[in-house]
């Protein structure tokens, strides 16, 4: 049998594939939760989970372009809003987790306004809200050349998410540090991409 | 190479209370005694590692937690801040079988009348065992409550004989990174080793405590082995683990997390609901093991209830400024 393998087919592969590998987070939270494997202190297991979850998924969503760019497919870039809503639907859980498990509702116009960690999480947070609202086909349209500006709050957005997880370090920075290499790398390229592109007009001209 | 070291005031083992008994660490002795509130623990799961460890015998518990329930053995040796061993609660548990305690030897220095490097069994041999059940508030907002065994600090002190210039005493933790991941870590912001101390009058106090087991064995080695302080009325990371140095001294001592972060953990550390952590609020804790969508929720107490062993201690003192 002859199969037709299309362009069509192989965005829908990658795109399942990457809407299954979203969902591996919940699943071992889940997982461990029905098994009664989060330890002594289930609150911060859950609440520290959905977090990096929330953060692996922001930086997944930034490495759509560079694959584009390298490999040179479209498709990444359809898989994008994808893997955005994705971090945004973690981001939201780990909010209520921290509210309901780590705060219990109490104190929380002290926490808001003193506690920096947490003002740069709650920042990181709310740029992305913004984001989730105008991720629609329609919104794109009736946005036009506007919509790409405020979707750039991304990059703003994840430098406040890494500080608020480095804030929280105690005595080891190495998993705040690798989170921190990539991110920087993800940036950089665009930097030296927006860098190139912006020469390339001058050159022809 | 291990030192052993007599000091004149040594008694030998005939001479010593018939009721005491001796115990050689990883060696285990018939006729154990074993804790009836560890046997009624509900929900205690003993493992494996508890069967390897050496029964200890003492004279039951002193309950200072009166009422409270104990959290189970497996939480409590599962769950641990031992940053020797990594950063992670589990990293312990996973990495500290890595670590050799016997033999053990203890440096005492400074202004004491018998310095000298003490094999551990040596500076034990002259006291006998005690249960002591301490509730153990962490500064990162949760707590346990643990049956400690060991002998109050003051015994172990005062046969060292701190002179009058000895104001504070040090400890230090073992450094050894060969058998201790954690301290071979380059992203690590601790100054190995881990320093502690505290003011001579609060080592003095009768809740200080030099513990070597807990339910009624050894200590393992992710919790402190084969030597450790419990100051139940500080928050936890003063109570140092595998101690290999005792030193008195004049001046107040800086200890490990004063030196990383000042503004956030102070040389006195007594837990105290009204002085929040700058980046959370200690007025409630987690006790342990703790509900998965509602929290066991306690008020943190002042001195973590202790104030009536320890608050005059402190009597005049701005607490919020002596953090």
């Amino acid at each position: 049998m002859l199969v037709h393998w299309s362009q069509a087919t192989t965005l829908r592969v990658v795109k399942v594939t990457l809407f299954l590998a979203a969902l591996v987070p919940l699943f071992v939270l889940t997982q461990r939760i029905v098994m009664g494997d989060l330890g002594p202190d289930p609150a911060q297991a859950i609440t520290e989970s959905l977090g990096k979850a929330a953060f692996q998924l922001l930086l997944a969503t930034l490495l759509m372009t560079p694959l584009r760019k390298l490999t040179g497919w479209a498709g990444w870039i359809r898989c994008r809003r994808m893997l955005g809503l994705f971090a945004f639907f973690y981001a939201v859980l780990h909010v209520l987790a921290f509210l309901q498990l780590i705060l219990g509702w109490g104190d929380l116009w002290a926490t808001f306004t003193r506690r920096p960690y947490i003002i740069m999480g709650a920042a990181g947070f709310l740029l992305l809200v913004p984001l989730a609202l105008t991720s629609t086909q329609k919104m794109m349209k009736r946005m036009g050349r506007s919509w790409k500006p405020l979707h750039r709050l991304i990059y703003l957005s994840s430098i406040c998410v890494w500080l608020h997880f480095l804030w929280q370090a105690r005595s080891d920075v190495l998993e705040m540090v690798i989170y921190g290499v990539v991110l920087l790398v993800l940036l950089l390229v665009r930097a030296y991409w927006f860098g190139v592109s912006s020469l390339v007009p001058l050159k022809k001209a | 190479m291990h030192f052993k070291k007599r000091p004149s005031w040594a008694i030998s083992e005939s001479e010593v209370t018939p009721e005491s008994v001796y115990l050689n660490r990883r060696k285990f002795m018939s006729g154990v005694a074993v804790s009836a509130a560890a046997m009624a623990a509900p929900g205690l799961v003993w493992g494996s590692q508890h069967d390897n460890l050496s029964a200890l015998t003492y004279r039951k518990a002193d309950t200072y937690a009166p009422n409270e329930d104990l959290t189970p053995y497996k939480d409590v040796i599962r769950y641990n801040n031992f940053y020797e061993f990594g950063p992670g609660k589990e990293d312990p548990s996973r990495h500290a079988d890595q670590l050799v305690v016997d033999p053990w030897s203890i440096n005492v220095e400074g202004e004491c009348a018998r310095p000298g490097r003490y094999a551990l069994e040596d500076l034990l041999q002259p006291h006998s065992y005690q249960e002591r059940i301490y509730r153990l508030r962490c500064v990162e907002a949760w707590s346990m409550v643990i049956p400690w065994v060991g002998i109050p600090l003051a015994d172990v002190l005062a046969q060292l004989e701190p002179t009058s210039k000895a104001k504070y005493v040090y400890f230090e933790t073992l450094e050894r990174p060969e058998q201790m991941p954690g301290q071979r870590s380059v992203f690590s912001t601790i100054d190995w080793p881990y320093r502690e101390g505290l003011r001579m009058d609060e080592a003095m106090n009768e809740l200080s405590f030099l513990a070597v087991g807990l339910y009624g064995r050894e200590l393992p080695n992710q919790n402190g082995a084969p030597i450790r302080l419990v100051v139940p009325w500080k928050y936890g990371f003063k109570s140092i683990k595998s101690i290999v140095r005792i030193r008195f001294m004049e001046e107040q001592p800086k200890t490990s997390w004063e030196m990383i972060a000042p503004d956030e953990y102070g040389f006195y550390a007594n837990v105290n609901p009204e002085v929040d952590h700058p980046r959370w609020s200690q007025k409630r804790e987690r006790r342990l093991p703790s509900g998965i969508f509602s929290p066991n929720w306690r008020e943190t107490k002042k001195f973590n209830g202790y104030g009536e062993q320890v608050a005059h201690l402190y009597k005049g003192m701005d607490l919020a400024k002596y953090y």
